[in-house]
C-alpha cells in the first residue's frame, strides 16, 4: 500500500523524526492560510499524488509571498501531472501539502527495503540525494552504502554512524544524523513497511538533519496488524477496476491492451498474458482469480473485465487443481448470461474435472470458443480480434 | 529415488484441523503420503482423520518420530507455526499458507538459518514426488514418476509444465514449488544442486518469473555446477514495472528483475529457455533427445 508523502512526514514526526513542519490543503485558500500560518518568507507547495517525479511535472513550486502561494496552488491544484510513474494518463492532483523552505547546505539518499539475498531489512545511503538511486546504482555503485540489520535489533549505532559519516555528513552533524537513522530503521520494521525512503535527506544552513521528501509504502500481507495505517489508503489514486477486485479477492491490474485475461494462478497468469503476446495480441489485464474462486467471484470477474471499454475478447485460461472446471465452467455460464457478453470469449480448461467443465460450455449454446491447449487459446483470442502472427 | 521428499518421509501437519488443512491432508492421504498426525494445541489428544492430533510439533515428533511438516496456519500465526517446527528439529518444512507479512518471514528465516531444517515456501503449491509422497495443494493426477525434476516460483504455471511433460510421457522424479514470496526458505540453487546429485535425475525444468535475481543467481550455479540439462521458462515479459504480479515477489523495480534479463542469463548458462509457456514440455523433449536421454525418460 502507498501513502502520500504529507502522510509519511507524519508518521516520521510521531516517531521523533525531524521534518519541515507544514499543512494539508484541499482548496487553494487553505494553501494561502497554510502559507501565512507557516510565518516564514521561503515556502514549497507540493502536488499531493502516490508517483515520484512530481517536481519535473511542475507538481513542486517555491513561493515566497501569499501571492505567489495562490497562484502556485491555483496552477497545482487540479492538474493532471504526467511523470514517468503516472502512464501517459497522469494523476489528477487533489490534496496539497505546504511546508516552510529549508535552507539546504547538502543533499543525501536513504533508503530501506528488504533485501532478497540477505533476507533482512537493509538501509542504503548515499551522498548522491535528490536524483534517482537506480541511476546512481547503475552508474556509481559504489557512492551507495548499505548496512543490513535484524528487526529484533535494529540498525547498529555502529553501522548508522558508518553510514552518516561514509557519504560526507559533516562531523558535527552525524549524531543527529544517526538519531534519523536508527529511527527510520525502527519505524520500518514496527510498521511492516515495504519501502522507506528519504529523498533527499538534507543538511541545513542552520544545522539540522531533515527530511525533505519521504515515500513510505507498505507490506499488504502486514496491514492486518496496522490498522491505523489503513486510514491513510487514498482510492482516489487506485485504480477503480483495481478496488473492485480486490472486494471481490481477484487480484487485477489494468494494462493497455485489448484481450481481458482471467486465469487461476498470479504464474499462470503471466505466462497467459505473455503468449497472448507472442502471437500478437496484447493483454488489456492481469486478472487472477485465485485457488478458491466461486460463481461470484467468476461473476464479478467477467464484470470487471468488460468494465473496460478497450477489452475486445476475453480469454479464459484455468488450470483445475483444487479447483474443479465443472464448477468453473457453471460460473462461467452464469456470469456470460448475467454481464450480456458482447465480445468473443476464448476458455481454456484443463485439470480436475475438465470432461464435465467442457461439456458444460458445449451445453449452454452460449458463443464460447473452447480451447484444448495454452497455446490454442492465445491464437483464438488473437484471431478473434483480427491478429495472429506465429509465435 | 528422488529428492527431498519420498516413501520414507513421514509427514505431519500443522493447521491440521482447519478446513484447508482437512482437505489437503485427506488428499496427502489417498495420494500415499505417510501422514503420521497433526498439531493444534486446543485439540490434543483428539484424533482427527483417524490420526492422532497433538499439543506440540515437538510431541507430535516424539511421538511419531516425523521428518516432515506441513503448514496450513493462517498467515497471521503461520511464522509462529514455522519457528516451532524448526525448534523442534523437523527436517524439512512446507509452508502453503500465503500472505505473510515479509518481516515475519525474515525472523523466520534468522532461525532456519542457524538450524538443519530445510524450508520450503512459504506461498507455495509444495513438493511431490510422484507415485510415494505428496505435500501441499498440487492435484496429484497430473503428474507420472519419472526422471525429470521440475522447480518453480509459480503454482498453476507448474501444473501446466507438470501437465505438458505428462502429456508427452515424460514422468517427474520430484517437482517443487519454492513460492512466490520475497523472502523464502528455499532457492533455485538449492533444488537445482539436490537435482544435480540426484541419481535418479536426468534433466530439470527450472520456471522463473520477474523479479529479484534468483534466476540470474540459478544461471550461475547452472553453468558453473551443473551437468545436466536444464530447460526453462520466465514468466512475465509483459508485466509492466512497479506493478506487483500477484506474487509479492513478481515485479520490476528500478529497472531490475526483467524476463528479457533472466532470459538472456539463463541462454548464456546453456538453458533451453521456451519463449511460450506451452512450449516446456516440447523443448523439455528436445534437450532429452539432444543429450540421448529420451528413451530413459519416455514412457
Amino acid at each position: 500500500m502507498k501513502i502520500h508523502e504529507y502522510q509519511a512526514k507524519e508518521l516520521l514526526r510521531s516517531a521523533g523524526l525531524a521534518v519541515p513542519s507544514g499543512h494539508f490543503c484541499v482548496s487553494v485558500d487553505e494553501a494561502v492560510a497554510a502559507y501565512e500560518a507557516l510565518d516564514t518568507e521561503l515556502c514549497v507547495v507540493k502536488a499531493q499524488i502516490h508517483a515520484g517525479g512530481r517536481g519535473k511535472a511542475g507538481g513542486v513550486k517555491l513561493v515566497r509571498s501569499q501571492d505567489e502561494a495562490r497562484e502556485a496552488a491555483e496552477a497545482i491544484l487540479g492538474a493532471t501531472l504526467v511523470t514517468h510513474q503516472t502512464g501517459p494518463e497522469g494523476q489528477e492532483v487533489r490534496r496539497l501539502w505546504v511546508e516552510e523552505g529549508s535552507a539546504i547546505a547538502s543533499e543525501y539518499y536513504i533508503g530501506i527495503v528488504v533485501d532478497r539475498e540477505t533476507q533482512q531489512p537493509v538501509m542504503m545511503a548515499s551522498s548522491e540525494g535528490g536524483v534517482e538511486i537506480e541511476k546512481v546504482a547503475e552508474e556509481t555503485p559504489e557512492l551507495i552504502l548499505k548496512a543490513s540489520y535484524s528487526p529484533a535489533d535494529g540498525l547498529s549505532e555502529e553501522d548508522a554512524v558508518r553510514l552518516a559519516s561514509g557519504i560526507g555528513i559533516p562531523e558535527e552533524l552525524v549524531a543527529e544524523a544517526v538519531t534519523f537513522l536508527t529511527g527510520l530503521a525502527k519505524l520500518f520494521v514496527e510498521k511492516d513497511c515495504s519501502l522507506a525512503e528519504i529523498n533527499p535527506l538534507v543538511t541545513t544552513e542552520g544545522g539540522r538533519v531533515i527530511a525533505l521528501d519521504a515515500k513510505v509504502n507498505f507490506d499488504s500481507n502486514g496491514l492486518f496488524r496496522q490498522g491505523e495505517l489503513l486510514e491513510l489508503r487514498d482510492l482516489d489514486e487506485e485504480d477503480p477496476k483495481e478496488i473492485e477486485a480486490s472486494k471481490f479477492d481477484l487480484n487485477y491490474i489494468a494494462l493497455d491492451g485489448s484481450i481481458g485475461c482471467m486465469v487461476n494462478g498470479a504464474g499462470l497468469a503471466m505466462a497467459s498474458m505473455d503468449v497472448i503476446q507472442l502471437y500478437g495480441g496484447s493483454p488489456a489485464n492481469f486478472l487472477d482469480v485465485g485457488g478458491g474462486a466461486t460463481k461470484e467471484n467468476v461473476t464479478a470477474a467477467f464484470r470487471i473485465l468488460l468494465s473496460d471499454e478497450k477489452v475486445k475478447a476475453v480469454l479464459v485460461n484455468i488450470f483445475g487443481g483444487i479447483m474443479k472446471c465443472d464448477v468453473i465452467a457453471s460460473g462461467i455460464v452464469a456470469a456470460v448470461q448475467e454481464v450480456q457478453l458482447s465480445v468473443p470469449l476464448v476458455v481454456r480448461l484443463e485439470g480436475t474435472n475438465v470432461d464435465e467443465g467442457r461439456q458444460i460450455l458445449a451445453d449452454s449454446g452460449l458463443p464460447i470458443e473452447s480451447a484444448a491447449s495454452l497455446d490454442e487459446a492465445a491464437q483464438k483470442a488473437c484471431a478473434a480480434i483480427g491478429v495472429g502472427g506465429a509465435a | 529415488m528422488s529428492v527431498m521428499v519420498g516413501k520414507e518421509t513421514k509427514l505431519i501437519c500443522q493447521g491440521f484441523t482447519g478446513k484447508t488443512g482437512t482437505f489437503h491432508s485427506k488428499g496427502a492421504i489417498e495420494y500415499g503420503t505417510k501422514m503420521v498426525g497433526g498439531v493444534n494445541p486446543r485439540k490434543a489428544g483428539e484424533t482427527h482423520l483417524d490420526l492422532p492430533v497433538f499439543g506440540s510439533v515437538a510431541e507430535a515428533r516424539d511421538a511419531t518420530g516425523c521428518n516432515a511438516s506441513v503448514i496450513y496456519v493462517p498467515p497471521p500465526f503461520a511464522g509462529e507455526a514455522i519457528i516451532e517446527a524448526v525448534d523442534a528439529g523437523i527436517e524439512l518444512v512446507v509452508a502453503i499458507t500465503e500472505g505473510i507479512p515479509v518481516l515475519d518471514m525474515v525472523k523466520v528465516m534468522e532461525r532456519v538459518r542457524d538450524s538443519e531444517t530445510q524450508l520450503i515456501g512459504p506461498n507455495c503449491p509444495g513438493v511431490i514426488t510422484p507415485g510415494e509422497c505428496k505435500i501441499g495443494i498440487m492435484p496429484g493426477y497430473i503428474h507420472k514418476p519419472g526422471r525429470v525434476g521440475v522447480v518453480s516460483r509459480s503454482g498453476t504455471l507448474t501444473y501446466e509444465a507438470v501437465w505438458q511433460l505428462t502429456c508427452l510421457g515424460i514422468g517427474q522424479s520430484t517437482c517443487v514449488g519454492i513460492g512466490g514470496d520475497p523472502v523464502n526458505g528455499t532457492h533455485f540453487v538449492d533444488c537445482l544442486k539436490a537435482f544435480e546429485e540426484d541419481p535418479d535425475t536426468d534433466a530439470v525444468v527450472m520456471i522463473g518469473e520477474i523479479g529479484g535475481t534468483a534466476e540470474e543467481q540459478a544461471a550461475e550455479f547452472i553453468q558453473s555446477d551443473m551437468s545436466k540439462p536444464v530447460v526453462g521458462f520466465v514468466a512475465g515479459a509483459t508485466a509492466p514495472p512497479g506493478k506487483r504480479m500477484g506474487h509479492a515477489g513478481a515485479i520490476i523495480s528500478g529497472g531490475k528483475g526483467t524476463a528479457p534479463e533472466k532470459i538472456a542469463a539463463m541462454e548464456a548458462a546453456g538453458v533451453r529457455v521456451s519463449r511460450s509457456p506451452s512450449g516446456i514440455g516440447a523443448a523439455m523433449e528436445e534437450s532429452l533427445r539432444e543429450a540421448g536421454l529420451l528413451e530413459a525418460c519416455k514412457s
